[in-house]
């Protein structure tokens, strides 16, 4: 329960406002191995602590990689970190994505704005091949092509996966789709038989996206997504982050949607 | 070489149409390649028929003087482009520009108002459609204006 103490390695300024930090234990041997979809709580000093997912390769082991949008006052001061500055951190906590579920099968990433970070970590073990998966789709919604993450590394790797790009706004060249994501999500071919959907954006994207999804006939079971609510400890004690009998932060933040419909739908929860 | 109803038939539009109303519609229809930049559509002109995209991809979008043309949405295989031939004044509303080599049907509104009117039962299977394609498109319209990405915070932060 105590933070480590860890320092920023690299600061790379996604667009404004975001930004994602490399950031290293001051002990060496502070151990950084996580589970794609964990997530650490990091304590900017004098302001406050935040849960943030991990964003980077589990297998990097050069410390950890989160993406921060600055929104609030602890999210505001861990972007404004520079290079060298200290960062306390808690964690890997909660639950990632199902990776031994995935495997064999055709897997769906469905990702929405900043729900990019989680995922991304998920897509490096999937292209890594363990699990070793019969089909990789990465369908990515934003706002504006200028508001995407990683696109650089996104479209390397759509040698080696499918990659949809949808945004709400676009000028100019924009050679993906404008619309809403689901446009290109109903469009796709999906063996509901087959096929495993991880999603992480926002709750209202994921709940349309949900809604193609069941009536592409996949099961409820088959997918599942990465939830957020007000975290505080971490650790299944304090209760903030309470929701409907989980916790996010110990049961989750991943969670089958078979086993969260019930609270998923219930408004103010 | 596949016929026409052969394509139409292949088109979710079309999915579980009845086959004599097809033939029927097809007999309106005729095969179209577009290149990318070519205009399927401009606004307020002449609406005399909508396109069944088999290929490729179109840009529906509106001019803004002083500033140039803004993409509402894009179209792909699959989707229907244009309804304005359904409705007084029969002008097109926006422009429908290929981005890449678009494959579609081109289907004579004018031919098909008049086959709907002698024939109800076609005239109300293809409004049904239609209704469809025009509440997906209002869904998609209202979502985009909910800014939904704009809503979110970082990913498991309170911003507190």
């Amino acid at each position: 329960m105590i933070p480590a103490i860890f320092r920023v390695e690299e600061r790379n300024e996604e667009f404004a406002g975001t930004v994602t930090l490399r950031i290293r234990g001051e002990a060496r041997e502070v151990p950084t191995e996580f589970n794609p979809g964990q997530f650490n709580m990091l304590y900017a000093f004098g302001t406050g602590e935040i849960p943030i997912s991990m964003s980077g390769s589990p297998a990097d082991g050069n410390g950890y990689i989160h993406t921060i949008r600055s929104h609030g006052f602890v999210s505001r001061a861990l972007a404004d970190l520079r290079v060298g500055d200290a960062v306390g951190v808690r964690g890997p906590f909660g639950r990632g994505w199902p990776l031994d579920q995935a495997a064999g099968k055709e897997v769906l990433v469905i990702a929405g704005g900043l729900g990019m970070a989680p995922l991304r970590s998920l897509i490096y073990r999937l292209l890594s091949g363990t699990p070793e998966v019969s089909r990789l789709r990465v369908l990515y919604g934003a706002r504006r092509p200028q508001e995407m993450l990683f696109l650089t590394e996104l479209e390397y790797w759509s040698r080696r996966m499918e990659l949809i790009l949808s945004v709400d706004h676009a000028e100019g060249e924009w050679p993906g789709h404008i619309g809403v994501i689901t446009g290109p999500l109903d469009k796709a071919e999906i063996d509901p038989d087959n096929t495993i959907a991880f999603l992480c954006g926002p709750e209202v994207m994921m709940r349309f996206c949900i809604q193609v999804l069941t009536a592409k006939a996949l099961p409820e079971s088959a997918i599942f997504l990465s939830m957020e609510r007000n975290m505080k400890c971490a650790t299944g004690h304090c209760g903030h982050c309470q929701w409907g009998p989980n916790f996010i932060c110990k049961n989750g933040p991943v969670f089958c949607y078979e086993g969260i419909r019930r609270w998923f739908d219930i408004r103010a929860l | 070489m596949k016929t026409l109803p052969d394509l139409l038939h292949e088109h979710a539009f079309f999915k579980d149409m009845d086959e004599d109303h097809l033939a029927f519609i097809a007999r309106c229809g005729e095969n179209c390649i577009f290149n990318a930049g070519d205009h399927l559509a401009r606004e307020n002109a002449p609406a005399n028929d909508f396109y069944v995209i088999r290929d490729g991809r179109v840009a529906v979008e509106s001019y803004v003087p002083n500033h140039g043309s803004i993409c509402l949405q894009t179209l792909q295989s699959g989707d229907i482009f244009g309804w304005s031939w359904l409705f007084p004044p029969y002008l097109w509303t926006f422009d429908g520009r290929a981005l890449d080599e678009v494959h579609a049907v081109r289907l004579d509104g004018k031919c098909l108002r008049e086959k709907c009117d002698a024939d109800p039962k076609l005239g109300y299977a293809l409004m049904k459609r239609f209704a469809r394609i025009v509440t997906d498109r209002l869904h998609t319209t209202r979502v985009q204006l909910m800014d939904v990405y704009d809503q979110q915070k970082t990913s498991l932060d309170s911003g507190k």
